[in-house]
């Protein structure tokens, strides 16, 4: 009996110890009191250091795109870190170049606030807002992509610009244990400020796309926030080459909507690439488009043509058209979405064309 | 006790009863975290200070709680906790005043926590009835020891990459096999001294 108690006591005396000296530690080393946040010289923020730059901001209503949730492994948090973020990490090594280096780039969820610190963000991230929507319609366009209207029910109203996307927060369900934030273009006009559309394909063992897959019905909630991405319409008057595949008909059916709503008068052709006829969709969107925008072409290819299917368009992969369509690239800028292996191998066509690299645009995901 | 000069001790902990190559002790980090020279020999680095300090620290809880009580079966859990929580206020002290040396080996030092190589050499103190200045040698060669072993593994898996390696060995198989072939080669050392 007394052997019981006195290990016992021992053994609480030496975890208690340990935890006590712990405690102290955490509360005189850990503790990095209130310090200062400067963004972009002029804002100001006072908080308490210790945690990551990314959770600080988001507990300041500030959304740096993020996709893994501060695990380090996405790379979409990267911002500038003027004065006070300490050394880069070898984890972040990864995802910033050199060049980056040089700049002072960083992975916001790496780098903890423990000073003073100056960063700088674009300016569009100020308007990067939280929202609450409830899903009004979802529905399969093909076997693996479905179409969703989310209405805005709190946060306000949404202002972004043709081609940007946003994060959707799939909360833990049945498949996943953990909330994930995935992006996902943004399909409908820039005019309608209270819903967004989205177009979002299965992935197989996707966390967030098995969750909108197999799991969202219409009237659930969902959070996104956003809008994020310098892909966008640029306004000029050179011709618009669009090439995307899939789901990458997203940001190029906003630019085109958002064209349609201003009565902006430029030409463009829009190559779109599918394997089969039945992974083709919105054909009568397009079709719709094609009649009222000044001077619009849509070119769909099919990679995989069932002899039944009696296709009488274009064959083969979607730079097989491009190509064939585009004799010069004089005054013509391009849009791509796609693969990072489908953008790859078209940049590379357009530049040996004599396309500006500048000129080119592009979402790779 | 046993009388064995530290320097013999420390040779041997380094050659003889290398951690990793005789005593398979540390596996996970090793065959984990051996993609760079840098970053492994930033690990080494943080599993040479920690076993140093952990193997003394465990020796005064062992002579001067542990043995006076007639408790020494509780030498697990005891080591256990107290490697981890020095592991934690290591981190917390260096994060706060050498910012150069947590960014060296910042992300490794919970993963030591883990390392069955701390607890090893503390069990091994115990067994082998090391004297302070004994376990501490031990201790500090086992690390040695395992760095050198950790970036011996990581120069050899860079030269690998240019390898064609079949495609069912690829990654931790041929890791393994490897590390068996290092432990091969290590064992030639086993006739200089033998501490076990």
């Amino acid at each position: 009996m007394n052997q019981i108690v006195s290990t016992v006591a021992i053994m609480s005396g030496i975890t208690g110890f340990l935890a006590f000296l712990l405690t102290l530690a955490k509360r005189t080393v850990g503790d990095y009191g209130i310090v200062e946040i400067t963004i972009n010289d002029k804002k100001k923020l006072e908080v308490r250091g210790g945690d990551s730059l990314l959770s600080v901001l988001s507990s300041e209503k500030i959304f740096i795109p993020s996709a893994c949730g501060g695990k380090g492994t996405c790379g979409y948090c990267k911002l500038k870190v003027v004065e006070g973020g300490g050394a880069i990490l070898p984890m972040e090594e990864g995802f910033i170049s050199d060049d980056e280096i040089g700049q002072g780039m960083r992975l916001a969820c790496q780098v903890k606030v423990k000073e003073a610190i100056k960063i700088e963000i674009p300016e569009e991230l100020f308007n990067v807002k939280e929202y609450k929507s409830v899903v009004r319609k979802i529905e399969d366009i093909t076997p693996r992509i479905k179409h969703i209207v989310l209405d805005i029910v709190e946060g306000g109203e949404i202002n972004f610009k043709p081609g940007q996307y946003v994060q959707l927060v799939a909360p833990p369900y049945a498949e996943s244990d953990e909330s994930v934030q995935r992006a996902y273009s943004i399909a409908s006009c820039p005019d309608d400020k209270n819903f967004i559309e989205l177009i979002i394909g299965y992935v197989e063992g996707g966390v967030c796309t098995t969750y909108v897959h197999k799991y969202l019905k219409e009237g659930d909630e969902l959070t996104f926030n956003g809008p994020f991405g310098n892909f966008f319409y640029k306004d000029n008057d050179r011709e618009m080459i669009m090439v995307a595949a899939g789901t990458g008909m997203a940001p190029i059916l906003s630019i085109l909507r958002a064209m349609r709503s201003s009565g902006i008068k430029r030409s463009c052709s829009f190559f779109f690439g599918a394997k089969t006829k039945d992974d083709l969709f919105f054909m009568d969107k397009m079709q719709n488009l094609e009649e009222s925008l000044f001077n619009f072409e849509f070119v769909p290819a099919l990679s995989r043509i069932d002899p039944n299917d009696n296709w009488e368009g274009e064959r083969g992969r979607v730079t097989d058209p491009l190509m064939k369509h585009l004799d010069n690239v004089e005054n013509k800028e391009a849009y791509l979405c796609g693969s990072p292996v489908m953008i790859d191998a078209i940049v590379e066509l357009l530049v040996e064309k004599g396309m500006d690299e500048d000129l080119i645009y592009y979402d790779k995901f | 006790m046993t009388d064995l000069n530290p320097f013999v001790l420390f040779t041997a902990s380094i050659f003889t009863s290398n951690m990793i190559l005789a005593n398979f002790l540390g596996m996970c980090s090793f065959i984990a975290v051996s993609k760079d020279i840098k970053t492994s020999l930033g690990l080494g680095q943080a599993v040479t200070f920690v076993l140093t300090f952990t193997t003394a620290i465990n020796y005064l809880l062992y002579k001067y709680v542990l043995i006076p009580m007639n408790l020494e079966y509780l030498r697990y859990i005891v080591f256990i906790v107290s490697i981890a929580a020095f592991v934690q206020l290591v981190e917390m002290i260096v994060e706060r005043h050498l910012p150069t040396l947590y960014h060296a080996l910042g992300i490794f030092l919970p993963l030591i926590t883990v390392n069955c190589a701390i607890l090893g050499v503390s069990l091994f103190m115990v067994i082998r009835k090391y004297s302070f200045i004994q376990s501490l040698v031990f201790g500090f060669g086992s690390g040695v020891g395992w760095t050198m072993a950790i970036v011996a593994l990581a120069g050899l898996k860079k030269r690998l990459n240019d390898s064609r390696v079949p495609k069912g060995l690829q990654g931790a198989g041929i890791t393994l096999i490897i590390t068996g072939l290092m432990a091969l080669g290590f064992m030639g050392f086993s006739g200089m001294v033998q501490i076990s």
